[in-house]
């Protein structure tokens, strides 16, 4: 177990295509994380940038350009890109540093202006890259391993396309209470059905999005947070974990699994191992959670997460959401903030924005989406090519 | 000219021993890895370098299926504005292997005609035409169906 680190504060600017530069965005986030801690930029000893990525190319190196658009003022700084884990590679980036006593206020921040329609890789002839490959050789775009995802639940488990939308009504239901999302309107399993197939089985509703948006948390050691007079949310644990070999489940952007012929399969797989080693970190387990903020790239991939992060057993994630016990007031709320179904993916803020919905939950300062007396909430992601990520922060 | 779309991922068409995908195998564990490795063996216990080239199982069953209604980016090949005939995607199982290989379905196979545990086989087939080149890919189709 690690030392718990302080969460001072929490901003965001609001999910949307705004048509302006993500350094905008992510300005507006870090002033308002700054102003919730009540702390001035001047006091940040150190700033780490999650990356905006445009196709595997780093051309926005965040973190200096975080700082130089809040005024150079000679902070630490590191940038960090882990595809959508980026968020949480920073806020375990700034714990680490927090712990080791290289700084004792950090600013978190990640933001992104997201292109239109699919995710792509950056362009030339680049056969050595299995991004470029993917869409080369496949035209596997992020949906088609999504829709692959889906139809396997649906034959191993039983689970059905109105399952699927039940997941995005739900989502949206929340959302609708989240002054920062992107879509703030109630869905229906209708409309869901009635809106165009992408990948099937999946439909346009039940894809998440890609969105312009912006978070920033301020992150302290416990002694300058007692110093500072408050009683603050706490980072718990922090998962980074890579896959075991062989990984047996298809993943992006792969290609095929690792062969299960010579070695055996670890016990977990690596959806479920992020969630692990986060729970293991803060000696908690599922039952400790009030609340999860799960990756629903896809509305089927919600349930699958529901299996990985523990809240029941392999093929029961349609029978929890059925009973209601992920929705608002349900036993264990999962995205109360409306997730990337009223979000939309901003890819290095998202990981961020999913610490920033549990910091505001457990002060209870959720508004309409709150989760009553939350003491104990955990997010988790999971980054292109085997980055884990998981938080668990607690009150 | 034919070309395929990826060098040495799968044998020629007319190949006598039968179209087949190429996978590598370390000397030293014997782990198999497709996409091929060729200068490094990934099993974690395993510090081998040396690795041959196998063929693939031929058959294998269908893991899971999709489709693709909407254009891919580039670099998928293709004309931006010829009008978009949707790909059907499948993720097979190969037995001997253990492990799950994608790729596209032969032209006329749709997610109608599959089903997760149905037999399918490896056969050759074509990505894309242009003035210059045929590329040339693999595809999965329902065992015994039309080719
Ligand atoms: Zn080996």
């Amino acid at each position: 177990m690690t030392d718990d680190i302080a969460v001072l504060g929490a901003g965001m600017h609001p999910w949307g295509k705004w048509g302006r530069r993500f350094v905008e965005y992510g300005v507006t986030a870090a002033r308002s994380a700054l102003s919730d801690a009540q702390l001035g930029w001047n006091d940040v000893q150190l700033v780490v940038g999650a990356d905006t990525v445009r196709g595997g190319y780093p051309g926005h190196v965040a973190g200096a350009a975080f700082a130089q658009a809040l005024g150079w003022q000679g902070a630490r700084v590191t940038s960090v890109y882990a595809a959508c884990a980026s968020g949480a590679q920073a806020i375990n980036t700034a714990r680490a540093q927090i712990l080791a006593g290289m700084a004792d206020v950090a600013l978190v921040v990640g933001a992104d202006a997201a292109p239109k329609g699919f995710f792509a890789p950056a362009g030339g002839d680049r056969p050595d890259d299995p991004d470029w490959l993917r869409f080369r050789v496949l035209g596997a775009t992020n949906p088609v391993y999504f829709g692959l995802y889906a139809r396997r639940r649906m034959a191993l488990y039983g689970d059905t396309p109105d399952d699927f939308a039940q997941v995005k009504v739900k989502n949206a239901a929340a959302g609708r209470a989240n002054p920062h999302a992107r879509y703030r309107k109630a869905v229906t399993a209708e409309e869901v059905a009635a809106s165009p197939v992408v990948a099937d089985p999946l439909r346009l509703l039940d894809i998440c999005a890609t969105s312009d948006g912006a978070a920033a948390l301020v992150l302290s050691s416990m002694s300058f947070a007692r110093r500072h007079g408050v009683d603050p949310v706490r980072i718990r644990a922090v998962s980074t974990v890579t896959p075991r070999y062989p990984r047996t489940t298809l993943d992006l952007p792969d290609f095929a699994t690792d062969s299960a012929a010579v070695v055996a399969p670890p016990a977990i797989g690596f959806r479920a191992s992020i969630a692990a080693a986060a729970y293991a970190e803060a000696g908690t387990g599922p039952a400790d959670l009030d609340l999860a903020e799960v990756y629903d790239l896809s509305t089927a991939l919600e349930l699958e997460w529901y299996e990985d992060v523990g809240l029941c057993p392999a093929g029961e994630g349609v029978k929890l959401l059925r009973e209601g016990a992920t929705a608002l007031g349900g036993r264990i709320p999962v995205n109360p903030s409306g997730g990337l179904a009223s979000f939309g993916e901003a890819v290095p803020a998202q990981a961020i924005s999913q610490v920033c919905e549990l910091t505001w939950q457990l002060r209870g300062q959720a508004g309409g989406r709150q989760v009553a007396g939350a003491r104990c909430g955990l997010s988790v992601n999971q980054g292109l090519f085997g980055h884990g990520s998981a938080v668990i922060a607690v009150r | 000219m034919r070309t395929p779309v990826v060098a040495g991922w799968f044998n020629a068409d007319d190949d006598p021993d039968g179209f087949r995908l190429l996978g590598t195998r370390c000397r030293m564990c014997g782990s198999v890895f497709f996409p091929r490795a060729d200068a490094y063996c990934r099993n974690p216990s395993c510090a081998g370098s040396e690795l041959d080239e196998v063929p693939l199982s031929r058959t294998g069953t269908v893991w899971s299926y999709t489709d693709g209604r909407y254009r891919p980016p580039a670099p998928y090949p293709g004309t931006p504005d010829a009008p978009w005939e949707p790909y059907t995607v499948v993720a097979v199982e190969l037995a001997a292997e253990r492990m799950v290989v994608l790729g596209q379905a032969a032209p006329g196979v749709t997610v109608a005609d599959l089903a997760v545990g149905m037999a399918v086989e490896v056969v050759p087939g074509v990505l894309h035409q242009d003035a210059e080149r045929t590329w040339t890919t693999w595809h999965w189709r329902p065992v015994g169906g039309p080719v």
